[in-house]
């Protein structure tokens, strides 16, 4: 089972603008994973959407989730 | 609406049926603040001002260099190194003599947040940092003030509206509770922008407001917008209203003039930086050690506190002197404690916690004197 996770901002420059993560149970397991791809992200600032709901703590994916990666923006 | 020369003016968008003499009659009547006279706040003024919101306040303490005309669109070569706020104000007078301008060519802090927010029923911000931007988010919170938020990154901006009216309402750290440190998110100076964005993010700001004081459309509350230029891609997520916001957010007047945003923004090692009120008050307390990082001969020479003398170059290797759970190094300026800092924070690690003194023993006498 596959993911789908949008990266916006300093974040796509990182990742890409779209990536697709295997094996991803919940977003935890998720974020781990990008992690171990992309270590830039471990210092990155962002919150975590799941199907365009902005969730705290560790949430369930299923095949159909798609996750979005979001930074502030600060500038005006 | 019995004068004729408004009636002409905004005949285009009274005539749409859901706006009505009814929507610009609660246009002009409104009153709007907008802080950041900058890329986001030229477009959103322009847009406001020709609408005909009755009163707006303008807040900027920048004056206009030549590398914001390529986004900054209100402002030509001629206004370069004067007030945003003064020169914003006169150029859109012009383009509505009949609405009420007001410039305040200040810095926005938490003294004068309040009482300015006081003045005014919608708060749009288009400023360039975090800091005033958590500042202004907490001041609209206690207050109860609707505020129109818009940031832009490069290529991307984002918009939304929080309304600050029942609990339930989202406002911006819900999305992002903590202010990120210094270095951790860049800024348009240090990642560039595309000039025509703020265009678009600004634009969309003053249609939040507008539809707000007219009461038409559907508002961006409790949805954050997310747009691309590059690939012209939205994204909007739905926001939900934390438990944990509340307690991040100061609980009265008294605490949210107390909060230093400057430091909640700052990097760890900025953060170790005391004002002298705090160095005085903590030398009061005791259990600190106080340690002069200067050379030996350096004066003025201190007989005021007790403190230690161990110059910057010799201070790793005589830490042992060191007993206090407090350190606050001091030096002439405040730049080679600072440095004391880094070297006392990596030996001693959580075992102590380690200050240094902003403005350095210079300043402290100054202050003496003055007291």
């Amino acid at each position: 089972m596959s993911v789908k996770v949008i990266l916006f901002g300093k974040l796509a420059e990182i990742a890409g603008s779209s990536v697709s993560v295997a094996k991803a149970a919940d977003t935890d397991g998720l974020i781990q994973a990008l992690h171990k791809d992309y270590p830039a992200l471990t210092s990155a600032k962002y919150v975590i959407a799941v199907d365009k709901q902005i969730i705290n703590g560790n949430t369930e994916l299923n095949k159909n989730s798609t996750v979005a990666l979001l930074p502030p923006f600060s500038g005006g | 609406m019995n004068d004729q020369n408004l009636y002409e003016r905004y005949h285009r968008q009274i005539i749409l049926p859901e706006f009505g003499e009814e929507g610009q009659e609660k246009l002009l009547a409104a009153k709007v603040l907008v802080i950041g006279a900058g890329g986001l706040g030229c477009p959103a003024l322009q847009y406001l001002v020709a609408a005909g919101i009755g009163t707006i306040g303008i807040v900027d303490d920048d004056v206009v260099a030549l590398n914001n005309l390529h986004r900054q669109v209100l402002y030509s070569v001629n206004d370069i190194g004067l007030s945003k706020a003064e020169r914003a104000a006169d150029i859109l007078q012009k383009l509505n003599p009949g609405i009420k301008i007001i410039s305040y060519q200040e810095r926005l802090v938490n003294q004068n947040s309040l009482v300015l927010f006081e003045e005014y029923d919608i708060i749009i911000d288009g400023t360039d940092n975090f800091s005033t931007r958590y500042m202004i988010n907490d001041a609209c919170v206690l207050l109860n003030k609707p505020l129109v938020y818009g940031a832009i990154s490069q290529f991307e901006g984002q918009v939304s509206l929080f309304r600050n009216k029942n609990e339930d309402d989202v406002n911006y750290r819900d999305i992002f509770p903590d202010p990120p440190k210094d270095g951790e998110v860049l800024n348009c100076a240090e990642a560039g922008v595309l000039g025509v964005l703020p265009g678009i993010i600004g634009t969309m700001m003053a249609n939040e407001t507008i539809k707000l004081i007219a009461g038409i459309g559907e508002a961006l509350v409790n949805q954050l917008f997310t747009y691309n230029a590059l690939n012209n891609q939205v994204y909007t997520l739905n926001l939900t209203a934390r438990k944990e916001t509340r307690s991040l957010i100061p609980k009265d007047e008294k605490e949210f003039l107390r909060t230093d945003y400057i430091w909640l923004c700052a990097s760890p090692i900025q953060q170790a930086e005391i004002d002298i009120d705090i160095f005085n008050s903590m030398i009061a307390k005791g259990n600190v050690d106080v340690i002069d990082v200067r050379e030996l001969h350096e004066v003025p020479t201190v007989n005021e506190f007790d403190h230690i003398r161990i110059p910057l170059a010799q201070l790793s290797d005589n830490t042992s002197k060191i007993k206090a759970e407090n350190v606050i190094a001091f030096c002439q300026s405040g730049k080679r404690s600072l440095q004391a800092t880094k070297i006392l924070s990596g030996i001693f690690g959580a075992g102590k916690k380690v200050y240094s003194l902003r403005g350095g023993i210079v300043e402290w006498k100054k202050q003496k004197q003055t007291v």
